[in-house]
């Protein structure tokens, strides 16, 4: 990356296999950049000051809060939204699950979980429920009360174990 | 997009991070895992003029062995990776044990060891640790370097010895002495929130069994992780009897802390709990060195 004294950065990130080129200010977080930039709206922006989850996104893989990075800093980086885990015909069994669980209820924390799960998951096939409720100690859910996530969280590590 | 507009660098080399610090001084704040600094520039309660990005610098990312048995981190090392490290918890157990309490994976997969250092949170675990090991900061300019002991560089809230045109590149952990025990104990509202009091304790005995030295530093505690050196004092030369543990923990939580008062705790409850934790980790520190022989 090459410094810049511009107030304009020419942006190329890689966003659930798509490769985006889009100049940007590097104000903009990351969250709002795919919102407002890519219009994918399924990365929800909640508190924005990193305490609630809803807008984890993997950055190469990793979760991150995307409310806590700049755009910018996903140059040449590969970013996955949850909108690259699944699509409406064909879900990911992590969305199978949640919903056959009820694993949501108003679905705003959702899409973070989701993403923080994927990699946990795949990190841990065979997770305890203590060590599901430590995965997930970063997302804040209002609804459910998390009895409910817990239980499709354990459905969607059985599913993925098949 | 709620950050005011800045100017942002994002430099590839420590050196050429160092001649931008060097050209803005106060105009210019670092980046590095970004997990305190950005909700401070979201609620606009931070706005830099100039960003000095040091997410692009490779070379400052490192766990190394140093040559005294003890641990070299590079400051980009982010948290996820000092939790991971099997050298971190051979050489730094006490480290390796407090990194999962450390926020939550998201902010662990971003946040460094020398942003949490350079930020000088009270509250912060790590802060309080690099004292607890009698840890070395290394802080670089363009011009040259300067070593500081951790217990000299916290100077007050959010506040460092680090000029503006300084930048912390390393931390040096010396190994803990052999017959020697660690804990980390805290308590916040909800597990990974910021802690309402914590309390580091890292003790040694001699071959007596006595206590050969001690160090207990408390977190949230007052405006810098707070030494507890006249608890320490009781200690030191004495059997860890549980009556010498309790005193000790008494004096910690009386005369060792200043612990304010805001919506989360009373300074009264904050002192209640600087005296029941320091009393269990210091339990665990002497046991566990008892055990380490």
């Amino acid at each position: 990356m090459e410094t810049t004294l511009q107030n304009v950065f020419d942006l190329a990130v890689t966003v659930n296999g798509t490769r985006y080129e889009q100049a940007v200010e590097p104000r903009i977080l990351l969250s709002d950049f795919l919102r407002h930039d890519l219009g994918l709206t399924g990365t929800h922006v909640g508190c924005e000051h990193g305490v609630c989850g809803a807008c984890t996104v993997l950055l190469d893989g990793e979760p991150v809060r995307s409310c806590l990075m700049f755009a910018v800093q996903a140059h040449g980086r590969e970013v996955t939204t949850v909108e690259g885990l699944g699509t409406i015909d064909h879900l990911h069994p992590i969305q199978e699950a949640f919903q056959e669980a009820h694993g949501l209820q108003c679905g705003f924390c959702t899409p973070g979980i989701l993403t923080t799960v994927k990699v946990f998951l795949e990190q841990n096939p065979n997770p305890s429920e203590e060590e599901i409720r430590e995965a997930l100690s970063g997302n804040l859910c209002r609804c459910t009360g998390y009895q409910h996530i817990v239980d499709a969280v354990q459905l969607a590590a059985e599913k993925m174990r098949k | 997009m709620k950050p005011a507009p800045f100017e942002y660098h994002a430099p590839t080399t420590t050196e050429e991070a160092l001649s931008l610090l060097a050209e803005h001084g106060y105009d210019a704040k670092i980046l590095a895992g970004g997990q305190s600094l950005i909700p401070m520039m979201n609620f606009r309660l931070v706005q830099p003029a100039i960003l000095v990005d040091l997410n692009n610098i490779p070379d400052l990312a490192y766990i190394n062995p140093g040559d005294d048995g003890g641990l070299r981190l590079g400051s980009m090392t982010r948290h996820h990776q000092v939790e991971t490290s099997p050298l971190v918890a051979e050489r730094a157990p006490l480290i390796h044990e407090t990194m999962p309490k450390i926020a939550y994976p998201q902010v662990r997969s971003r946040g460094t060891f020398g942003g949490s250092i350079s930020h000088a949170d009270p509250s912060a675990e790590l802060v309080a640790l690099s004292v607890a090991l009698d840890g070395n900061f290394r802080l670089r300019n363009r011009d040259g370097e300067r070593w500081t002991p951790a217990r000299e560089f916290f100077v007050g809230l959010f506040t460092t010895v680090l000029e503006p045109n300084e930048l912390l590149v390393e931390a040096s952990l010396p190994p803990m002495p052999p017959h020697s025990g660690w804990s980390l104990k805290e308590v916040a509202r909800r597990p990974h929130d910021f802690a309402l009091i914590g309390v580091a304790a890292v003790v040694t005995l001699d071959e007596k069994g006595l206590c050969q030295q001690a160090r207990m530093v408390l977190i949230s505690a007052g405006d810098v992780p707070m030494v507890a050196h006249k608890a320490v004092e009781l200690l030191k030369g004495q059997a860890p009897t549980a009556e010498a543990i309790k005193a000790a923990a008494e004096v910690a939580a009386t005369e060792d802390i200043d612990p304010s008062s805001d919506i989360h705790a009373t300074a009264e409850f904050r002192r209640h709990l600087a005296n029941v934790l320091s009393r269990r980790a210091l339990e665990q520190a002497f046991q566990r060195a008892a055990e380490n022989k």
